[in-house]
């Protein structure tokens, strides 16, 4: 048990500092697509809840929450990567008229 | 199935998260960014479905049917404006369901007669606390977005203490939760806490400090997933909210140095009121006006024009207007640029959303720090519903609440025009200095219809 939590925060302190790095270097002409975007990416939780809401052996309860779960996260994702896509592509350089 | 399957489709659906937001540091990439996590949450998906321990997929199949079916015209009939309150509401979505997940796994647990404590349990009270919590804190900011709620700060007597307070009894109970077993209450008055919690935090927050806000929403959404990851031992999860909760972090950092504040002075400080008198008393100095004919001579015979847009724009929908007056400029020679400060508008970018929508090309918009140096050789500075972030007192004046925040130099170009409904101080109350010089000319009006009566008087004028 203890190297599976190990792994899980060698991953973490890995992960953040990347995060950091990456995020650095978005113009700030992008942030508010680098927003929607990351938005829509944590929305990978629907993982979670699908795993919880398809498990067989979950109770009801758990069954009925985490397909709640699953309709709230592809609303997340579904808007999330729409909308950064329609706002990317007004992004222009020169005109195109 | 093969275990190895969805292993592999979590380890290259990570590796798309990563390429997503590297691609997304220039225009030229950004949209194979979002085609990137597009296949990464496909693939992430689709391995999900294919573990053998799920089974039931009718229920799955109808939640992402719904899902889908909400998300999609909420993505596309939103009009560019209203991005921030999208963006509210998107956070609150994602943040409701990893908080909901938090609860399925622990209800989950209870039920096979196996209550979760210790890390598993640290892991799923921080998913719930900041999931709920930014659940409902994202539903406030929305209705501060949208003026359901009333935007100015809502403050009373004690509300530090009392925040404080709530803060505490929800960690003794998630503490305890974390030590031992507990009775069936604890977990639902743990809940009804951090959703309380999440609305309390955004009472006292004024609309001009929404971009912070937003992006700190962001983070904690992000926060819940990675939790999330540690509570289901699912590094895919850890990975992709990590990120987010960097992402919102940087960007929430960003805004508080653009406004040279601490969080602590953003979250409780309550910002924006009081200072109401010291303004009303200002409003009799004198000002000089211009018309749209004026003004319109002045822009033709400038080589250099830089406009300023600020939340103002943005309410008055005058970007498609302003296009057509950076048009008119162009062809008579005028160099048209647009200055941005980091914190115009209601979240981080705002104002280059609205632009491009308009069609303005990307190279044109600058930076704070880009543009500054360049004022003293400008010509023409056109502040269009901008006002705090161009106010000279933010340089020199101790007392004022804005003292020491950064503010793009308009008034070291050669004319300054302001755009403006009528003298009223703007969010913040705070008497804005540039409007009394002498070589500034207040255009009064509504910021779309302004722009357009000079777009006409241009257009008369060869």
């Amino acid at each position: 048990m203890t190297t599976e939590i190990e792994v899980s925060l060698y991953v973490l302190v890995l992960a953040v500092p990347l995060g950091l790095e990456l995020v650095k270097r978005v113009s700030p002409l992008l942030h508010t697509p680098l927003m929607s975007l990351t938005n829509a990416i944590s929305a990978i939780s629907v993982v979670g809840s699908i795993l919880v809401a398809g498990n067989g052996g979950s109770p009801m309860l758990s069954k009925v929450l985490g397909t709640i779960a699953v309709m709230f996260a592809t609303i997340n994702i579904v808007a999330g990567f729409l909308i950064t896509d329609r706002m990317l592509k007004m992004f222009k350089k020169k005109e195109t008229k | 199935m093969n275990d190895s399957f969805w292993q592999a489709a979590y380890i290259i659906a990570a590796l798309c998260v990563v390429l997503s937001i590297k691609w997304l540091n220039s225009p030229v990439t950004a949209r194979n960014g979002v085609r990137a996590g597009e296949f990464g949450m496909l693939l992430a998906v689709i391995g999900t479905l294919l573990r053998h321990e799920v089974v039931n997929f009718q229920w799955i199949a109808i939640a992402v049917v719904a899902g889908a079916a909400v998300g999609a015209p909420l993505a596309y009939l939103m009009p560019m404006t209203s991005v921030p309150q999208l963006t509210a509401l998107s956070h609150a979505f994602g943040a409701l369901a990893a908080a909901l997940v938090g609860s399925a796994e622990y209800y989950k647990d209870v039920a096979a007669g196996d209550p979760t404590t210790g890390f598993k349990m640290v892991a799923l009270v921080i998913e719930s606390l900041l999931g709920y919590l930014t659940t409902t804190a994202s539903i406030m900011a929305f209705g501060k977005l949208q003026e359901l709620v009333p935007t100015r700060p809502m403050t009373y007597k004690g509300q530090n203490f009392v925040n404080l307070i709530l803060f505490v009894i929800a960690a003794v109970l998630g503490v305890w939760m974390i030590m031992t077993p507990t009775p069936a209450w604890v977990f639902p008055a743990f809940t009804v806490l951090s959703l309380l919690f999440g609305v309390l935090l955004i009472l006292p927050i004024g609309g001009g400090d929404m971009p912070t806000v937003i992006a700190l929403l962001n983070s904690y959404a992000g926060a819940a997933a990675c939790a999330m990851g540690f509570a289901l031992g699912n590094r895919l999860l850890i990975i992709a909210g990590s990120l987010n909760a960097a992402s919102g972090f940087i960007l929430s950092v960003i805004m508080c140095k653009a406004m040279n504040r601490s969080f602590a002075n953003v979250l409780f400080g309550a910002f924006g009121q009081a200072q109401t008198s010291t303004a009303a008393a200002a409003t009799t100095k004198p000002v000089k006006s211009a018309s749209a004919e004026d003004a319109a001579a002045i822009l033709e015979s400038a080589r250099r024009v830089v406009v300023i847009p600020g939340y103002g724009m943005a309410v008055a929908q005058a970007q498609h207007k302003l296009r057509e007056l950076t048009d008119a400029l162009t062809k008579k020679g005028v160099q048209v640029d647009f200055a941005i400060h980091p914190v115009a508008g209601r979240m981080p970018g705002h104002m280059n959303v609205l632009l491009a929508e308009a069609d303005i090309p990307y190279d044109r918009m600058h930076e704070m720090e880009d543009i500054n140096p360049d004022f003293p050789e400008v010509d023409v500075a056109l502040v269009i519903g901008a006002n705090d972030v161009v106010n000279p007192v933010a340089r020199h004046d101790k007392n004022s609440p804005i003292y020491g925040m950064p503010i793009l130099d308009a008034d070291k170009a050669h004319t300054v025009m302001i755009i403006k409904r009528s003298m009223n101080p703007g969010f913040a109350g705070i008497d804005n200095e540039l409007y009394y010089l002498d070589k500034t000319l207040m255009l009064f009006g509504d910021a779309k219809s302004f722009t357009g009566e000079i777009v006409k008087a241009l257009a008369g004028s060869h």
